[in-house]
């Protein structure tokens, strides 16, 4: 899934207040196609992780019961207005993707 | 596991409050740092998806799980986890009448407070369950939240 | 007489204020919008005419709450830039969809449908985005075709958000086509033998089912909606599901049936802003 990532990041005080959407269809593996009548095989996100300024602030492991276009939202003490916000995800056929965005 | 070690001593490399806050919570070094084990993901078994996140938590007043009374919708149901236990390094929730219960896990670092919000896909009425981990022990809050069939939709 | 016996028989009208047909000629759009309105202020004084927008969420803070959570970063963010994509693509000519709609496709959607006096029908905002394309070459779209026309409505009618409901019934055709599509709203139909009326007006803010009910007024200005976040339902879209719902055979999409319907229905909801492609269960 080559869709982009959004990141929004903004300050809250010393907070900084970070919201993710991520592009996926988190297929479980148990929905069957309307059409063909077959089970679509499971593929969904496993791994996501999140640095400020190059140190690691999320580090996450997803199971199939996160909704497709999986968000994300989390808040960080200490960042300021300016720092560098990277995203990454892996799922489970080894597909990446990573974004990232200046926190407001 | 190395690799998320150096990554957390980078970390403590940097300035001010993030090195600190980073110092903070290596004072346990244990499961704290480390994502469950991918089993416990794939598992259908609710007591083997708590089992995977370590020891067995004590309910806590501190931890809210907002969620819904009835989800409009299973396929997206929104969920938030707020833990006001100090020293809060991890954020667990589960559904547990899911197939596979263990829906994600969140390690917390470098000064990300202890709040995850999110949204989850739920099978059927259930309850959704937080676990936190801080200071090297498990908490626990549940929410029950109803999932219905809808009639209407067209 | 006959005209007089089939106004009494329609769904849910006597007990409003609003009639059918000759007995309408001292009364107007704006008089049937206005009993209406009295109809369910009434019923419901502590729900804000303004909220009707909301549909059913207006009346359960739970489904309000998820409502908002979704919206704040909406799942289907991707889809409105598919819309976009369509939108700003220029046809084979070069021309866009900007040069041929008005106000460059800006703030324009609460006036459709309207009445189009040359075509002696009512026209839809997507009737208009259809013959954009045909006046430059390119084949129109089928309305029903949610990866086409569904997705670029997602976006266009996205710049229309914060517009007022506006939508003028002017001259004896263009009457006649609003009662066409009042007469529809309160007949009955299908095997379950409900009219939209039957739930709608009668039933608006009580549960059929596990389903709570919205009122008529609010929901014309919400379209499209994502039902659960990803599936793309437009308004024709859902009028053939309630339909289908009820157990009848829809009328076409697009045709002269759900259009008077459309232009009637949209008319209900005057004044209210106009909001696209939101979240709906």
């Amino acid at each position: 899934m080559a869709e982009p990532m959004r990141i929004r990041a903004t300050m809250a005080g010393d907070v900084a207040d970070v919201k993710v959407l991520m592009n996926h269809p988190m297929e479980t593996g148990l929905r069957k196609d309307a059409k063909t009548g077959q089970l679509v095989p499971a593929l969904f996100i496993t791994t996501v992780t999140a640095s400020i300024n190059g140190a690691s602030v999320l580090n996450s492991g997803f199971g199939t019961g996160i909704s497709k276009n999986p968000y994300l939202g989390f808040k960080v003490k200490g960042a300021k207005a300016g720092d560098k916000v990277v995203v990454n995800w892996t799922d489970n056929s080894g597909d990446k993707n990573t974004a990232e965005a200046t926190i407001g | 596991m190395n690799a998320l070690r150096r990554n957390v001593l980078k970390g403590a490399a940097g300035a001010g409050t993030v090195a600190v806050a980073v110092a903070a919570g290596l004072l346990k070094p244990t499961l704290a740092m480390a994502v469950a084990p991918r089993s416990a993901f794939d598992t259908k078994n609710l007591a083997d998806a708590m089992s995977g996140l370590g020891s067995a938590p004590a309910d806590s007043k501190d931890i809210v799980v907002k969620a819904p009374d009835i989800a409009e919708n299973g396929a997206v149901v929104p969920v938030e986890v707020i833990s006001s236990i100090p020293g809060t390094t991890s954020i667990a929730i589960i559904a547990e009448k899911n197939t596979t219960p263990l829906v994600a896990q969140f390690d917390l670092m470098g000064g990300t407070e202890g709040f995850i919000s999110t949204r989850i896909k739920m099978g059927s009425t259930a309850l959704v369950r937080a676990v936190v981990t801080a200071g090297g022990k498990n908490y626990t809050t549940a929410k029950e939240v109803k999932v219905t069939i809808g009639g209407c939709g067209g | 007489m006959k005209q007089k016996i089939i106004t009494n028989l329609l769904t849910g009208m006597v007990g409003v204020g609003i009639a059918l047909g000759a007995a309408t000629a001292h009364a107007t759009p704006e008089a049937d919008r206005q009993a209406l309105t009295k109809y369910f202020t009434e019923k419901y004084p502590n729900i804000k005419v303004d909220d009707y927008v909301f549909g059913a969420l207006a009346f359960d803070p739970d489904s309000m709450s998820q409502y908002k959570a979704i919206m704040e970063f909406p799942p289907y963010e991707a889809d409105i830039d598919k819309g976009r994509k369509l939108w700003e693509t220029p046809f084979k000519n070069g021309k866009t969809y900007a040069d041929c709609l008005p106000n460059g496709g800006k703030q324009i959607a609460g006036n459709y449908p309207m009445f189009d006096d040359a075509k002696g029908k009512v026209v839809t905002l997507h009737d208009a985005i259809n013959a954009c394309r045909t006046a430059n070459g390119e084949e129109a779209y089928k309305v029903s075709d949610m990866k086409t026309m569904g997705l670029l409505t997602a976006y266009m009618r996205t710049l229309s958000d914060g517009m007022l409901m506006n939508i003028k019934v002017e001259g004896p055709k263009a009457t006649e086509a609003y009662e066409d599509g009042k007469k529809s709203f309160f007949s009955r139909a299908g095997q379950l033998n409900f009219a939209c009326s039957s739930c709608h007006v009668q039933n608006a803010g009580n549960r059929l089912r596990s389903e709570l009910i919205s009122p008529a007024i609010g929901q014309a200005v919400h379209w499209p909606v994502f039902r659960g976040g990803d599936n793309l339902v437009t308004l024709q879209s859902r009028y053939e599901g309630c339909y289908k719902s009820v157990r009848a055979i829809s009328a076409p999409q697009g045709g002269d049936k759900l259009n008077n319907l459309e232009y009637f229905h949209s008319s209900l909801s005057n004044g209210l802003p106009m909001k696209a492609s939101v979240f709906r269960k």
